[in-house]
């Protein structure tokens, strides 16, 4: 049983990171290859706290705040640059990050920060609090969806130049978008802290990005329930496959690869098609 | 004395070395609808991203009603009155034609992100939208995707969604490019039927003889200098506009 909380557990954190990059790259079209350094902002920031006695709820809106703050920075710096500069500098971000974190003594250096406490209401309580996290974080995505940001991010995604000609404000949307994405990926980061108990630059790498940002493009880019379905089975599938956990990356560069090629609007593209077809012959 | 809806006083535009623009200046007044011609690389299209603000001159002044809208950007400017159908239509392809529509109905809600989170209903926008995209002949295709209508209907949607932003001075560059004849003809007698109390139209066009047909005022530029400004039948029988872009004699 504690095994399957340990999962259900890291499919809440895993879950809660796609759906925050899902808001930048999937709502507002903005390409992020460094979305980790959020995570480990908001894992390191909270993990700094806990030591010092700070209970962990309380440290998630510091952890939060942190990754929302650099967040705003690397927006700013988002206004200026499109596409595969945008994507360039962002991978900048996480390559930064993890220099910086390696030199840092008080962030534990190469080491990193062990004897993260446990959570003071125990494994099951951290699920039930990871759970509840990403529940109030789809409720707000949802709510961003339909109202009429979403509206406006879609024309963003789309082709910025009209979105402006249309009278939006495109760079206040944008920063927006990060804000929201990056606390949220803060917010997984102090649950990922306290699971592992455990961080290291190496948790909130290049790879981490791209593992990312692979459950948001095989969920299907901007659908909310495509991203939750993905990131829940990518998080999974390692953890009861030993040989998927072994060969993660050559699996997930496949996936992806697969999902370009046959499925550019990932599973919850793949999903409508079947069941539009199943309609048609009905 | 009423100020012009648009007054460009005296406009000059650097791009590099070369000089787009010197000193070009010209005045639409309420309820026209002014023909704006010239030959290739006139700077026609520099003028009018002069006017909204996507262009920044090295000189000169742009006024709306009366109001130096010069420092203005382009999204201000958009909420100030002034709107831009382009020559390029660009659809939100993932949308239908009447989201599209809508969309620019959003007014102060695309200017915040917090006002539009606070606001989901778009019935009162779409309402709108249908009415305006009746109103330019789309009515029967609100519901359809970009991708499913003709090069005809985009056109239209590009001034319908132009419209929907509630311009006081519509700009509308090339919308008859790539139209057929009488495609053409009917846009035309579409944008002749939009100015009114409020709204004034400025037409850039390379289809002459319909631009002649509806426009009552013209403004010819040519090498980034004003060639000419008047009633039609007058600017048309000045020996340099003939010359310069019809190669007439003069």
């Amino acid at each position: 049983m504690a095994y399957e909380i340990v999962v259900l557990t890291n499919m809440a954190i895993s879950i809660l990171f796609a759906l925050s990059l899902n808001v930048i790259t999937g709502f507002c079209g903005q390409v992020s290859l460094g979305h980790a350094a959020f995570l480990g902002i908001g894992a390191y920031t909270s993990a700094i706290l806990s030591k010092a006695g700070v209970p962990l709820v309380v440290t998630f809106i510091p952890a939060m705040g942190m990754a929302a703050l650099v967040g705003l920075v690397v927006g700013v710096a988002s206004l200026r640059v499109r596409h595969d500069f945008l994507a360039i500098t962002t991978m900048g971000v996480v390559f930064l990050f993890t220099g910086i974190v390696r030199k840092q003594d008080i962030l534990g250096g190469e080491i990193g920060i062990a004897g993260i406490p446990a959570p003071e209401f125990g494994r099951i309580g951290l699920l039930v609090t990871a759970l509840l996290c990403v529940l109030a974080y789809l409720l707000f995505v949802i709510r961003i969806r339909k109202s009429w940001a979403g509206f406006a991010f879609d024309s963003i995604a789309e082709d910025e130049d009209t979105a402006r000609l249309l009278g939006i404000h495109v760079p206040r949307f944008k920063l927006f978008a990060f804000l929201v994405g990056t606390a949220g990926a803060g917010l997984a980061g102090a649950l990922y802290a306290h699971q592992i108990r455990f961080i290291g630059p190496d948790s909130f790498g290049f790879v981490e990005s791209i593992s990312v940002l692979a459950m948001v493009i095989i969920g299907g880019i901007g659908s909310i329930w495509g991203v939750i379905l993905s990131a829940a089975l990518l998080s999974a599938l390692p953890q009861f496959f030993q040989i998927i956990d072994d060969f993660k990356l050559l699996v997930y560069g496949l996936l992806l690869f697969g999902a370009m090629r046959f499925a550019p609007d990932g599973i919850d593209g793949l999903l409508k098609r079947l069941f539009r077809r199943a309609g048609g012959t009905r | 004395m009423t100020p012009a809806r648009l007054s460009v006083n005296d406009v000059s535009v650097r791009f590099g070395g070369l000089m787009a623009l010197e000193g070009v200046g010209l005045e639409v007044g309420d309820n026209q609808l002014l023909g704006f011609i010239g030959p290739n690389g006139a700077g026609k299209t520099t003028l009018m991203r002069v006017i909204m603000g996507i262009v920044q001159p090295v000189s000169g002044q742009v006024m709306l009603d009366g109001q130096d809208i010069s420092k203005l950007n382009s999204v201000q400017r958009i909420h100030a009155g002034v709107a831009l159908g382009q020559q390029i239509v660009k659809p939100l392809r993932a949308m239908s034609l009447l989201d599209n529509v809508a969309l620019a109905f959003g007014g102060s809600k695309l200017l915040s992100p917090l006002r539009a989170l606070s606001v989901r209903s778009r019935a009162t926008e779409r309402e709108a939208a249908r009415a305006i995209l009746s109103d330019v002949g789309l009515g029967a295709v609100t519901d359809k995707l970009p991708n499913e209508v003709p090069l005809g209907y985009l056109k239209r949607l590009e001034v319908a969604r132009a419209l929907a932003l509630g311009p006081r001075l519509l700009l509308l560059d090339e919308p008859l490019a790539g139209l057929s004849k009488p495609e053409a003809g009917e846009m035309a007698d579409l944008i002749a039927g939009l100015p009114r109390p409020g709204l004034s139209v400025v037409l850039i066009e390379h289809n002459l003889p319909q631009v002649l047909r509806v426009c009552p005022h013209l403004y010819v530029q040519a090498n980034g200098r004003g060639l000419a400004f008047g009633p039609t039948d007058d600017v048309m029988a000045m020996p340099a506009v003939r010359k310069a872009y019809l190669g007439g004699e003069g």
